[in-house]
This record gives structure tokens, C-alpha cells and sequence, in this order.
């Protein structure tokens, strides 16, 4: 027989056993139905309901809701019930509002007016009802009513221990949700102080809200340090016996030794000998308890024991500090992966991932190799295989790679389709990260592709041929190797794509061979042609044009195909263009225009892989964020298509030529960028993309050719700016104005103007300089030169152009300034200006005129020119969040707002200054989320913002995360000018 | 910090839920469906906690209910399991070998007890006593008085298996 226990709410029993006897799902809707309109016409009714009545029939309506239907009404009711004297009224209406109100309700004012109350009620087990209500759905509207009372409950000496354990978390709930709305004051300094709390309870409940607390403000909580320390000392040198209730199966506080063990984990080892000792001996302890031998067999014994140890260990990572006890728990988990349990392999095979990257238990992990490689092969779960690739891909190095790249290609074969495409990338990078010989690199994708084609992405097809375009020595074995892979009967299309390339650049490397003469090379990739998708034909038709070039002797055959309907009269637009220019510039050109159409590829400028951003991409996606947006409708990660510029401009003569060049089009796009365009409009495209490796490389070497610019170094000719170098004033206020926009006036006096046009593209920037002369007399001796200080150096190569020495009364005199970014850096270079103003006779008492005029300015370059924004996901942009934690990745500030607060305005500047702004991240709609890559010639720097405007405090709170402090400062400094 | 809790019976019947999170009702729905899918196709010797979207889902069977817990990246898998099966005692405790239709007809106490032993995702409470202690506490406040049993015809069997089966 079921018990109904408690205040036996008779007919809810009834209707809950007449439901459960319905046969079908139409006789449950119909008693249910039935049940509806009875409350309905209970609640409407003229006869007012006492409080038992009420509370039964919002129990049966919150029945109702939880299974699955409806519930559109009985809201006014259960908020009636909060104000009901009857203690178990009052905990029913709070569960109805916990289960059904939400946010945005307009019930929610009532509720809070009820919360209000509770919590000033005398009888705490009232305030504890208000508190749990609050703690399990507050929102940001209650975190602003009732934020300044929750924390007065938590410290006040009259507080009982029950309602300080509420109070914490309901303030944590608080505190999670609107941060601003929690008043500063006292109770901060004494929070610290209840992990000395006698009452483990309290304890318990504090330290999570100190976690979360010192999350932000680690400076602020360092006091937590050494009281944290103390308190779990002395829990894991407590027998079992001591701490009676607290202790679960024989381990004592294990809740409360995690959550210590993880509050630490915020902080670095600590500076005091004495609590690092302390410290040391707990997880000492941690780790010698786990040799003991149980003191229970059940599980619930070792679960416990073994979450204290892993967070323990978890601790000893974070540190790295300390050697040996990195080695002991490197050794502690090898004992689990062979453990009978299977949580314990799946957990320690995680936590090894994390050992692996500390350079002292590094070779302790690699030790397991063998062990992880035979996880991979048997174990049953698919969640456990999984984590054995990643912790063989984290312990991959030169030493191993590889035994670790064969077993995972050999796994491969019948690894479960849900992680394939992430393992065929894992193995793409880390045999072109640890390829000692490319050789076996091309022979690794070539397997890759034969073995696992359909889960080749195209970052890693092109990447193989990127690798092979810039290592001489490999070009002659790529091709022999992908000719003899494409002998094979079925062939996959990506290894055709491959083939094609290859074969169209370096197919001349082969050809002495008989076996694979021209022809033989030719019908070859001819005879896949029908097989293949129109992407990969137009690849094709590329490579037999290069084929033309290089083996002039088949030309008529080529020529034939090429003329064919199939190609002249293709459906497909792009195909039909293709062939019919490919056809007259073969018929037209000379041997040698089309040997300088058809040149090889010039080699890709080196850059991060963009197969690790896939992949960061790719283990994002996997996860995917609880968020109601379907992935299809999700906005493809795509730059803004911008106009050519001036850089292009130059080649744009040749981009025809370019793009045939480097066709397949898109590959010039993508193998190097972060780019996802589709590959669906390639010729258009490539020309406009300034990533793209022909486009590149003309600028670069303009930027280093001296002869039509003059680096600023001793031997200049330039006259020296003199001895008035110090700014003048004025400038650092308008360097500031082209923080988040290009263009604009860089310094006004009366007699000169100097303007400013810029434009950036990845680590190379442009800014061109216009000297106005406002008088109607001639400027003399003019100069204008750039000097950057010697730290900047390293960072920028700045190339000036001459200018003439006069300029004309009311003319205007530009100047080009070439920028290349090498690494970040925070400080300007500096504009000298010097002219003589020789004035006309009757002018001669005007301002200035005749004196020798110095002017120095910062050239408004700054490493945000550098952003290109980034269009990512929720769940993305969140990962990508968490992995940038440490404290000195993150730059923040919560500041005065020096202007008007307007968002549209707000907006506009934040994209000024090269994010991009992504809308449904961020639950709050009022604050900015945004992100950026920041283009060096040394690295691309991921950069993620936060801006959040408090309208009534006028206050605004900026976040910056980026790989690098230096940066994530820098850009906080120049964004805070702008708000 | 846990963002739901989910029980739900071997049938894929939703018994109890209780989110920290304030999800829409749609995605509550779409949620719950997707995660009891899953979990019932896991075999029972599989490990108990499994990658899902950007989250860690720990669950565990008793008897025919299953509990499953949703947790962030930077909780622990294991203590978690221990928070159900802490959760799993309670009801034990209090019930007096508790089986699911407990549960089913008793839904708020099972709520009201989860409440004491954690509020807004974390735990606030582990001592059994001290729990026990809150929820006495409040049955001593029913101003009915009214403790009787409601008898009920049995119904199906796996309902009444008694979820302490695990536990002894």
C-alpha cells in the first residue's frame, strides 16, 4: 500500500491513483480535463475556498503540470497561499511558484512583496522557506529588490545556524544572477570568517558562495586562503568518529573537503611556507589514504574517498608546482586505469589528460601508454574510449607519436561514428605537429583519407596540401604517393581533391617515369572525373589547365575535354566558366604568359593550423549548449565581405591570374584563416579575401622593399624632429578618438590640419596621413616623420613615405604609413612634424608665422587595429570563456560612466573597435558580449569582452579575456577612455 | 553547481524534476525527453556519467527509478552520485523503504526534502539527521494533524520495488 505521509490531502490521493488507473493516455486527458474545470469553477466560484482547499487543488494542479500538461491558471491562488498563516499553505505555494512562475510573470512583484515579508518574519523556518524559494529560482528582479537583505541574515549574530546555511545560498543565487544588485559593505570581510563556522552545515553551505565570490575577485578573498587550508586539515586528520554526522561512510566531510579542495583551486599555491606545508601534508594525506585499504566495501566508501582524491589532485595541477606530488598522482590514476570500476577508469583517464600538460609528471603519464592504448581497444563504453583519445592526444610527442598516430589510425577503422571526425583531426594534427619526416606526415592524411574519407574536413585536405606547397622535399613523394592512391578502383572524393591538386603542381616530378607519363597522369585523374561532385570537377579542370602548362604534349587532349558539352554546356555555372576560359587561355596565351598564369603556388605564409580552431570548434559543437536555438539556424561563421581595398588594389591586374592559380578557389580562403565561408562562390570571393596567400605576398614585399620607403633609423636623410620631441598637447586626447573608428582629424592648430585615413587587414594596416595647409602661405622645410620606441621595435614594422618639403598655401599633402603588426604591443609611435611657415608680408603678424613650428602626435595605431571579429556560438564563446580563467588572462574594471549610456551608441563603438557583438549570449539583453581575433605575425590572439552598463548606478563593468595579459590589459585601458 | 535534477522510471516516466536553471518549458521538455532517451539505452555496466552538450550528466538506477543529475564542467562526477544516493537515503529514511509510488504520491514531500538537502544547486546540508531534524520539524507544523495512510488498490509491480534495494 502507498503512503500518503504527512497532512493526507485525501482527495489529491484519489485523483492521483484515478489517474494512474486510466488505460490510455485519451482517458488520462479526459480525467484530467474533467479535473480542470472543477478547479477552474472551484476558483471562480462565488463560495470563497478556505486555505486546505486552496493548497489541495494548486497540489493537484502542480500534479497536473508535472505530467506534462498545461497549467494556465491557479497562479493567483498559489501566491494567495504565501500569505497564509498555515505553515504548510504557505511551503505549497511556494513550491507551485518554484515549479510554474517564472521570470517574466506578472505575478513575480506579488511574490517578492511575499518574499519580503518571509524574511522578515520572526520564525526562521519561515525565512528559510523564502530563502530556498529565492535560492532555487531568483532572477535578477529579486536579486534587486531583496539583494541587500539576504546578506544582513547572513552575518547577523541573532541568525540561526539553519538560516545562515540558506542564506548563503540563496545569496550565491543572488550573486550568480546580478552581481551588481548585492550591496558591498562588511558582511564581505566577515563572509570569510564562517569557514571557521563550528557548525559543518554552515560551513558547507559558505564555502560554496566564498568559491564563487573569490571566482572574480580572488585579491579581495585571499584571506580564504589560509582558513580554507586549516579547515580541511583538519578534516582529513580526523578520524571517522569525530566529526559523527558529517562523516559519509567512513570519510569524513567529503562534501566539504571537495568544495575546499576546489575554493583552493582559485587561488595560487599559497605565499606563507607555513600554509603551503599545511597544505602539502592534506594532500599528502589524500594520497596515502587512497593506498590504505578500505574501511568499507561499499561503494558509497570509495565514491566519496575517491571525489576527495581527485579534487585533490585536481589541486596538485592547477598548482604545478610541486613534483612530487604531481608523480604520485600521475601514479595514483595509472592504478585506476585498470581499475574494475568503470567510473574511476573514466575519471582517472580524465584527470590524466590534465597531468599530461605539466612538464613534471608529463613522462610519469607517458609511462601509461600501453594501458591507454588497450582502453581504447576494449573498453565497452564509448564515453570511456573517448577519453582515452584525448589523453592519448594530450600525451602525444615526438617520442611516441608514432606508435599513438598508428593505433589511432588502426582504431579508426571501427572507432563509433560519433567521434570519428574529431579523431581524424586529432590525428591530422598531431602527425603534422610531431612529423619529423613529412613522408610519413603525407603518408598519415593519405591514410587518413583512404581509411575515414567522409570524416575529412576540408581544413584538413587543405592543410596536407599547404604542407606540401611549402616543403620542397616532400613534393616529389606527395605526388608519387597520391598517384599510387589514386590506382585504387573506389577512391574516396577527398582523396581525388587531394590527388588533383597535387598532381596539378608537381605532377611534372613524376612524369620521367613511364608509368606515370603525362597521359597516364591525366586519364588517371580523368577517369574519376564522372564520380565526383561539381566542386571537386572544377578542382579538376584546374589541374588539367596546369597540365597544359606543364605537359605541353597533351594539350590536344586536354583541349578535347574541355570542349566537350559536358564542360561547355554545363548546368553548373561555375563548371561552364571554368572550362571555357581554361579552353581560351590555352588556345590564346603563349607558353610563357601561361607559365606566369600557372606558376606554382607560392608558399603559405605560416600561421597557427587551422585545424586547432577546428577542433576547439568542433569539441564545442559536440557539446553544444542547452540553448533553444537549432543548430541549422545558427549563422555560419563568416567575415563580413568587405570591399577591396587599396592593399588589393595593386593586384588587381594579376587576381584573375591568382585565382586561377589557386584554384580550387576556396583554397586560398580557408586553408590558413579561421574562415568558414562556404565554398559555394569561390571565384568571387577569393578575390575580394585579403587571407589569401597571392595577395599577401606582394604586400609583404612592398612592405620590406626600401626603395619607396624610408624606415625611420640614423640614416635616414630625414632631417631629426629636433629637440622638441615632447607631445603636443592635445594629442593624447585625439588618439583617443580613434580608438573605435579609422578615420578622422589627428591634430588642428590654425595653421595646419592633419587628417587621418586608415585601414587594417589581419596583422597589416595602412593609414594614410593628410596634411592641410590652412593658410594661404606656403609651408617650408616641412617634414614629417615616424619614430617608434625602441621596445615597440620587436613589435611594429613601421614604413613611412617621403613627403615633399613644401606645401602650398591651402594645399593638401598625403603621406602612406605601412604597418605590420610582428606581436603585440602597447605603446604608439610617434608623428614629428616641422615646418616653417614663411608668410606672406602682410600676414606677418598673424599667429605662428615664420617660426620654426614642431608638432608631435601618437600615430593612432594600437593593437585593436588588428581585431577582425568573430562570429560564435553561445556554447563557443562560453567554452572558449572558461578556458581563459586564469586570473591574469582576464582584464576587468567596473568604472563610472563618463557618458550618456546610450546602447545603440554603446554598440556602435564597441564594433568600431573590432569585435563582433554576439546577440542571445549573454541572458542579460542589456549587456555587450563580444569577440575577436587579434591578427600578429607571430600569433592570432582570441580575444572575448563582456561590457555590462548598469544604467541606475551609471556604472559600467568591462571584462576582457585573452590568451595574453598584455593584452587583455592593454585593451581594457583603451576601451575605458570610450565610455 | 547542479543545474537539474530529473527521476524518472525505467517506463521513460518523468517522476520528478527540479531545475536550477531557468530553462523555458519548451527546452525543459526537449531536454527531459533527450536525456531519459539516453540514459535508457545505456547498459547497466556502462560508467555513470557521460559528455552531454556542454554539460556532465551523472546518474544512477535504483530499483526502477532512475536519478540523474546535471553538472557543470567543474564538479565532481563522484560526489555527485553520492548527493543522489545521500537523496535516495532521505526518502528511505522518511518513507520507510521508500519504492517510486512513494514518490509519485507523495511529490512534494519528495521536493521539500530534496530542499533541505540542497537549495539552488548546491549542497546545503549533508548530515542525515540535521535534514531529518528540518522535515519533522515542518510535519510538526500541520495544523490537520492528519497523518492517516490513504489505502490505495496495488498497482504495477516495478513501482513498489523498494529503491533501498541497492542500498543494503
Amino acid at each position: 500500500m502507498p503512503a500518503v505521509k504527512g497532512e493526507g490531502m485525501r482527495g489529491l490521493a484519489v485523483f492521483i491513483s484515478d489517474i494512474r488507473n486510466c488505460k490510455s493516455k485519451e482517458s488520462e486527458v479526459k480525467r484530467i480535463n474533467k479535473e480542470l474545470a472543477n478547479i477552474r469553477s472551484k476558483f471562480k466560484g462565488d463560495k470563497t475556498l478556505d486555505g486546505y482547499q486552496k493548497k489541495k487543488y494548486v497540489c493537484k494542479l502542480l500534479f497536473i503540470f508535472l505530467l506534462g500538461h498545461d497549467i494556465d491558471f491557479g497562479h493567483m491562488e498559489a501566491v494567495n497561499l504565501l500569505s497564509s498563516n498555515k505553515y504548510t499553505e504557505k511551503q505549497i505555494g511556494y513550491l507551485f511558484i518554484s515549479v510554474l512562475v517564472n521570470e517574466t510573470s506578472e505575478l513575480i512583484q506579488l511574490v517578492t512583496e511575499n518574499l519580503k515579508n518571509d524574511l522578515g518574519s520572526r520564525n526562521p523556518i519561515n525565512i528559510n522557506l523564502a530563502l530556498h524559494c529565492i535560492a532555487n529560482i531568483g532572477s535578477k528582479a529579486m536579486a534587486e529588490a531583496l539583494g541587500s537583505e539576504v546578506p544582513k541574515l547572513l552575518v547577523s549574530s541573532d541568525t540561526i545556524d539553519q538560516v545562515k546555511q540558506s542564506s548563503s545560498l540563496c545569496l550565491l543565487r543572488l550573486y550568480r544572477t546580478q552581481p551588481e544588485a548585492i550591496p558591498k559593505g562588511e558582511w564581505q570581510n566577515r563572509v570569510i570568517h564562517l569557514l571557521n563556522d563550528q557548525h559543518m552545515g554552515v560551513v558547507t553551505a559558505a564555502s560554496s558562495l566564498i568559491h564563487d565570490l573569490a571566482l572574480t575577485a580572488t585579491d579581495d578573498y585571499k584571506g580564504a586562503v589560509s582558513l580554507a587550508v586549516s579547515r580541511l586539515s583538519r578534516i582529513v586528520t580526523s578520524s571517522y568518529t569525530d566529526l559523527q554526522d558529517y562523516t559519509y561512510y567512513f570519510v569524513p566531510a567529503p562534501w566539504l573537503a571537495v568544495k575546499l579542495l576546489r575554493l583552493l583551486q582559485l587561488f595560487p599555491p599559497p605565499d606563507d611556507p607555513a600554509v603551503r606545508g599545511r597544505l602539502n601534508e592534506c594532500l599528502e594525506t589524500i594520497l596515502n589514504k587512497a593506498q590504505e585499504p578500505p574501511k568499507s566495501k561499499k561503494v558509497q566508501h570509495s565514491n566519496s574517498k575517491n571525489a576527495v582524491l581527485f579534487e585533490a589532485i585536481n589541486l596538485i595541477i592547477h598548482h604545478d608546482s610541486e613534483p612530487n606530488l604531481l608523480v604520485r598522482a600521475c601514479n595514483q590514476l595509472g592504478q585506476f586505469l585498470q581499475h574494475r570500476e568503470t567510473n574511476l577508469r573514466y575519471l582517472a583517464l580524465e584527470s590524466m589528460c590534465h597531468l599530461a600538460s605539466s612538464e613534471f609528471s608529463r613522462e610519469a603519464v607517458k609511462k601509461h601508454l600501453e594501458t591507454v592504448v588497450n582502453a581504447l581497444k576494449t573498453e565497452r563504453d564509448v564515453s570511456v574510449r573517448q577519453r582515452a583519445v584525448d589523453l592519448l592526444y594530450a600525451m602525444c610527442d615526438k617520442s611516441n607519436a608514432d606508435e599513438i598516430v598508428g593505433e589511432m589510425l588502426d582504431y579508426l577503422e571501427s572507432a563509433d561514428y560519433s567521434i570519428r571526425e574529431e579523431m581524424v583531426l586529432k590525428v591530422a594534427i598531431l602527425s603534422e605537429k610531431f612529423a619529423v619526416d613529412y613522408t610519413w606526415y603525407v603518408d598519415t592524411i593519405l591514410n587518413l583519407i583512404r581509411i575515414a574519407g567522409d570524416y575529412v574536413s576540408e581544413e584538413v585536405w587543405y592543410r596536407v596540401i599547404q604542407i606540401v606547397i611549402n616543403r620542397e622535399d616532400v613534393q616529389g613523394y606527395a605526388a608519387k604517393t597520391v598517384f599510387e592512391a589514386l590506382q585504387a578502383p573506389a577512391c574516396h572524393e577527398n582523396m581525388v581533391k587531394v590527388g588533383g591538386y597535387i598532381l596539378g603542381e608537381f605532377g611534372n616530378l613524376i612524369a620521367g617515369d613511364p608509368r606515370s607519363n603525362p597521359l597516364v597522369q591525366f586519364n588517371l585523374l580523368h577517369s574519376k572525373f564522372h564520380l565526383c561532385s561539381p566542386g571537386t570537377r572544377g578542382l579538376l579542370l584546374s589541374t588539367y589547365i596546369k597540365f597544359i602548362n606543364l605537359f605541353p604534349e597533351i594539350k590536344p587532349t586536354i583541349q578535347e575535354v574541355l570542349k566537350n558539352d559536358n564542360q561547355l554546356r554545363n548546368a553548373d555555372a561555375e563548371l561552364q566558366q571554368r572550362a571555357v576560359e581554361y579552353l581560351k587561355l590555352s588556345v590564346i596565351s603563349s607558353a610563357d604568359i601561361l607559365a606566369t598564369v600557372l606558376e606554382e603556388m607560392p608558399p603559405f605564409p605560416e600561421r597557427e593550423s587551422s585545424l586547432l580552431a577546428k577542433l576547439k570548434k568542433k569539441t564545442g559543437e559536440a557539446g553544444g549548449t542547452i540553448d533553444e536555438k537549432e543548430p541549422g539556424k545558427e549563422k555560419k561563421e563568416k567575415k563580413p565581405q568587405q570591399l577591396p581595398t587599396s592593399i588589393e588594389i595593386n593586384n588587381v591586374g594579376e587576381s584573375s591570374t591568382d585565382e586561377m592559380a589557386a584554384a580550387p578557389p576556396t583554397l586560398s580562403m580557408d586553408l590558413l584563416g579561421l574562415d568558414n565561408t562556404p565554398a559555394s562562390q569561390p571565384s568571387v570571393m577569393s578575390l575580394f579575401d585579403t587571407t589569401a596567400a597571392p595577395a599577401a605576398a606582394p604586400m609583404n614585399n612592398t612592405a620590406a622593399a626600401p626603395t619607396n620607403g624610408a624606415i625611420f633609423d640614423v640614416f635616414d636623410p630625414t632631417p631629426a624632429p629636433g629637440d622638441v620631441t615632447s607631445l603636443t598637447p592635445g594629442a593624447e586626447e585625439s588618439f583617443k578618438k580613434f580608438i573605435c573608428k579609422n578615420n578622422g582629424v589627428l591634430f588642428e592648430s590654425e595653421l595646419l590640419q592633419i587628417g587621418v585615413k586608415s585601414e587594417f587587414r589581419a596583422n597589416l594596416g595602412r593609414l594614410g596621413l593628410f596634411y592641410g595647409n590652412k593658410t594661404s602661405y606656403q609651408f617650408a622645410n616641412f617634414s614629417a616623420v615616424v619614430s617608434t620606441p625602441e621596445t615597440l621595435q620587436t613589435a611594429l614594422k613601421v614604413t613611412t613615405d617621403q613627403v615633399g618639403t613644401v606645401i602650398e598655401a591651402g594645399a593638401q599633402v598625403q603621406q602612406m604609413i605601412t604597418i605590420e603588426c610582428l606581436r603585440e604591443f602597447e605603446e604608439t609611435p610617434i608623428l614629428h612634424v616641422q615646418f616653417s611657415a614663411s608668410a606672406a608680408p602682410e600676414e606677418i603678424e598673424s599667429v605662428g608665422s615664420g617660426v620654426r613650428q614642431f608638432i608631435n602626435v601618437k600615430v593612432p595605431v594600437m593593437i585593436s587595429h588588428f581585431f577582425s571579429g568573430v562570429a560564435m556560438t553561445s556554447d563557443d564563446f562560453f567554452n572558449r570563456w572558461k578556458q581563459l580563467s586564469l586570473p591574469q588572462q582576464e582584464a576587468q574594471k567596473i568604472f563610472q560612466a563618463t557618458t550618456s549610456m546610450d546602447t545603440e551608441i554603446d554598440k556602435g563603438k564597441l564594433i568600431g573597435f573590432g569585435l563582433t557583438l554576439l546577440t542571445d549570449v549573454d541572458p542579460n539583453p542589456d549587456n555587450f558580449v563580444g569577440a575577436g581575433i587579434i591578427h600578429t605575425q607571430e600569433s592570432q590572439i582570441g580575444c572575448l569582452l563582456r561590457l555590462e552598463p548598469s544604467k541606475n548606478a551609471k556604472m559600467y563593468r568591462l571584462t576582457l579575456r585573452t590568451s595574453k595579459q598584455l593584452v587583455s590589459q592593454r585593451l581594457l585601458e583603451l576601451l575605458l577612455t570610450q565610455f | 553547481m547542479l543545474q537539474f535534477m530529473l527521476l524518472f522510471s525505467r517506463q521513460g516516466k518523468l517522476r520528478l524534476q527540479k531545475w536550477y536553471v531557468p530553462y523555458q518549458d519548451k527546452l525543459k521538455k526537449k531536454v527531459t525527453r533527450e536525456l531519459i532517451s539516453t540514459v535508457l539505452t545505456r547498459k547497466p555496466k556502462m560508467c555513470n556519467f557521460l559528455e552531454w552538450r556542454d554539460l556532465k550528466v551523472v546518474y544512477k538506477r535504483y530499483a526502477s527509478l532512475y536519478f540523474c543529475c546535471a553538472i557543470e564542467e567543474s564538479d565532481n562526477e563522484l560526489l555527485t552520485l553520492e548527493i543522489i544516493h545521500r537523496y535516495v537515503e532521505l526518502l528511505d529514511k522518511y518513507f520507510g523503504s521508500v519504492c517510486e509510488l512513494d514518490i509519485i504520491f507523495n511529490f512534494e514531500k519528495a521536493y521539500f526534502m530534496l530542499d533541505e538537502l540542497m537549495i539552488g544547486g548546491e549542497v546545503q546540508e549533508t548530515s542525515k539527521k540535521n535534514v531529518l531534524k528540518a522535515i519533522q520539524a515542518q510535519d510538526l507544523l500541520q495544523e490537520d494533524g492528519n497523518l492517516d495512510f490513504v489505502k490505495l488498490p496495488p498497482t504495477g509491480f516495478s513501482e513498489k520495488e523498494l529503491l533501498s534495494r541497492k542500498l543494503k
